[in-house]
């Protein structure tokens, strides 16, 4: 299970809504296991169906979370005209097994286009299992 | 004096858990030919059949991404330090 403040849920719905149609992506690092420190990162391929991180923007990164001893508990990012589920593309990426990955859609065809639909994943080898969001 | 290599959590089952191996080598090459030596299978994980890197993977020279720095060819200095960090990308 995924336990989120409202004030990360909403950052991260506020990011996606923001950067609509391109996707927007980011990170919440923290320690053992708890998103502690928002960190909004730029879709280096600013595209509406795809997102990578700058490899530089990547390196610094890892460098300041070693330095501060975090991890990437929650990795994120947006779908713009799909649901909230992995891409095959996401997952043949999908490389840190301890991290949360967090869908979020702003597509417009949704059910309710004012609460989003937000998921949290777990993805290992290839698998996908998604996983309860408790937003408190 | 020894390259320093940083091994992301992923590839880290190569190392026997370690976040960081030391090797020799004055290209990018020869340093992961000589870090496989010792920790068998993790240049696979990083070098594709065509000897190409994979695209799911950056690998950094002294903090330079080596795709724009001669790939595996890339010069490695005696005190360097080469990360490896898996691409943070998908669709």
């Amino acid at each position: 299970m995924l336990s989120l403040s409202r004030d990360f849920h909403d950052k991260i719905v506020e990011h996606a809504r923001r950067d609509h149609p391109d996707e927007a992506c980011g990170v919440i690092a923290g320690r053992d296991g708890k998103p502690e420190r928002f960190i909004e990162m730029i879709n280096a391929a600013r595209s509406p169906t795809f997102y990578e991180f700058d490899s530089t923007d990547l390196l610094n990164l890892y460098k300041d979370m070693d330095a501060r001893d975090e991890e990437p508990v929650v990795i994120y990012h947006s779908h713009t005209a799909t649901e909230a589920y992995p891409s095959r593309t996401d997952i043949s990426y999908a490389s840190e097994p301890e991290a949360h990955y967090v869908l979020v859609s702003t597509r417009e065809d949704q059910p309710d286009p004012s609460t989003p639909e937000f998921r949290s994943y777990r993805i290992v080898g290839g698998v996908v299992t998604e996983e309860p969001v408790e937003i408190s | 004096m020894a390259v320093q290599v940083k091994v992301p959590t992923i590839l880290r089952s190569h190392t026997g858990g370690s976040k960081s191996v030391e090797a020799s080598g004055d290209t990018l090459d020869a340093v992961l030919k000589d870090v496989d030596s010792r920790n068998a299978g993790l240049r696979g994980r990083l070098v594709d059949d065509e000897g190409k890197l994979h695209r799911f993977v950056n690998i950094y020279v002294d903090d330079e991404d080596v795709r724009f720095n001669g790939s595996l060819d890339a010069p490695v200095g005696e005190n360097s330090t080469v990360t490896i960090l898996p691409a943070v990308a998908g669709g």
